[in-house]
């Protein structure tokens, strides 16, 4: 697979229809696998493809510096495909100006707390059910195992218990002060170095809510205070958005599992209004629409 | 910081009520100028419009000591800009699943629909969110996280 993705983006690149291809590779420290961009079709065989690339590339496609690239291709896993989409609906890129580039995905592995791979495989991919390339440009590969992980997983995907749903099923089992407490003991280690924010490809505000000072809208010191505001506020601002990619959990230098706040509204929107964020290109956004036939049981 | 306390010692619960200019403040007018009494621990907030209650002000009012919140526009159909209040009571829904997931008092957080007309409804309500919250006492879950900051 890895292979045949090089060979896909040499092609692209050397034909010139597109200036940058936006991968993974062994960038980091002790080569830990983060974004690589190739602009020379000699520089394409430092691209990997392997169950350590965890990170969701879609962050860097609204950044200006990257856009100032030119036209890009950019290789993503099947469920970080998704992201493109709501960009794309969200009007945050050109779609037709980009080459998305996938292949048939079999899981990623966790990593430990110190950035080394583990056995075991991501939660969300636990209840994965897109194993397979949608809405992309590019397929490379073979989709038979990624099909038939779709179906073995479609069963604990409907019934939600597998995964983070699991974490989540069994946090909301608890009792809301208990729950309280909780997020108490997670946001108390929360540094608001706001990883979770730059490495979210659908965060991608030039000037963020919280970032603002006049007025000051959430307390910008790391305090429970300003912890609890941020935690909900970032949450919320991903409300009916979010496709659940967990890269705002896996940045968390804390290891707050931030995948949970996301999870309960993602859950909200498909229960609620039956929507998936990201399936399906060219749709309207879950809020900045309405029915007139929406739940309001809660409101007297 | 602290909730209200009386001479005697009884707890006084602080209502936050953000309310659109429209319905819900005129309707609160309204049990004003028919003299419907209502408890005065409600402190209104007026906004343009139900669309524009943004939900971090809910989380804010329980920053500054707020017992309780009451949310309220006007009814479905009637939003002086169409459709505001369509979009607040998507919002709502998902807010609300979110508050719930974080662990807040659900009781404390309350969303209705007044029109302008509605005065005697608005009377009701307040005085019951009052009672409510009366029993329920301060919110110190939250105002204790405010207090450690």
């Amino acid at each position: 697979m890895e292979n045949e993705l090089r060979n896909a983006i040499r092609e692209l690149l050397t034909q010139k229809q597109v200036d940058v291809v936006i991968g993974y590779g062994k960038v980091g420290v002790d080569g830990a696998i983060g974004a690589l961009f190739i602009t020379d079709p000699s520089e394409v065989d430092a691209m990997v493809w392997n169950d350590e690339c965890r990170q969701n590339l879609a962050v860097h496609l609204t950044r200006p510096e990257v856009k100032a690239l030119g036209k890009a291709a950019i290789v993503v896993k099947p469920c970080d495909a998704r992201a493109i989409v709501v960009l794309a609906n969200e009007a945050q890129i050109d779609r037709d100006n980009l080459v998305v580039i996938s292949a048939p995905c079999t899981g990623v592995k966790k990593a430990d707390a110190s950035g080394h791979k583990t056995d075991e495989l991501e939660k969300k991919c636990l209840s994965c059910v897109e194993h397979v390339p949608q809405n992309v440009d590019v397929v490379v590969g073979a989709t038979d195992a990624a099909q038939a992980l779709d179906a073995q997983n479609q069963e604990v995907a409907q019934n939600r218990s597998a995964g983070h749903q699991t974490r989540l099923a069994e946090l909301r089992a608890k009792s809301p002060e208990e729950r309280f407490d909780f997020w108490k003991k997670e946001f108390d280690r929360c540094i608001r170095c706001y990883a979770c924010r730059q490495n979210c490809p659908l965060c991608y505000c030039r000037r963020c809510v919280a970032d603002k000072n006049r007025p000051v809208r959430i307390d910008s010191s790391a305090s429970l205070k300003g912890n609890f505001a941020w935690n909900i506020l970032r949450a919320f601002h991903l409300a009916g958005r979010c496709i659940g990619c967990g890269a705002c959990a896996n940045a968390c230098p804390a290891g707050i599992e931030l995948d949970l706040l996301n999870l309960t509204l993602a859950n909200a929107a498909q229960d609620q209004f039956g929507y998936v964020s990201g399936k399906t290109l060219g749709e309207a956004p879950l809020i900045g629409t309405y029915d007139t036939t929406d739940k309001e049981e809660f409101i007297r | 910081m602290n909730s209200e306390t009386t001479k005697n010692d009884s707890f006084e619960p602080k209502i936050i009520a953000f309310v659109c200019n429209w319905c819900t403040y005129l309707g609160a007018d309204l049990a004003g100028t028919n003299r419907l009494e209502y408890p005065a621990n409600i402190r209104i907030i007026r906004l343009p419009c139900t669309g524009r209650i943004d939900f971090n002000l809910i989380v804010k009012a329980f920053e500054i000591g707020a017992d309780a919140v009451l949310v309220s526009g006007c009814h479905p159909g009637d939003c002086h800009y169409t459709a505001g209040n369509f979009h607040a009571r998507r919002r709502w829904g998902l807010f609300r699943e979110l508050l719930q997931t974080v662990g807040v008092d659900m009781q404390r957080v309350n969303f209705s629909w007044i029109s302008a007309a509605e005065g005697a409804k608005f009377q009701k309500l307040v005085t019951e969110i009052v009672e409510k919250t009366r029993q329920l006492g301060p919110y110190t879950a939250y105002h204790d996280v405010v207090e450690k900051a």
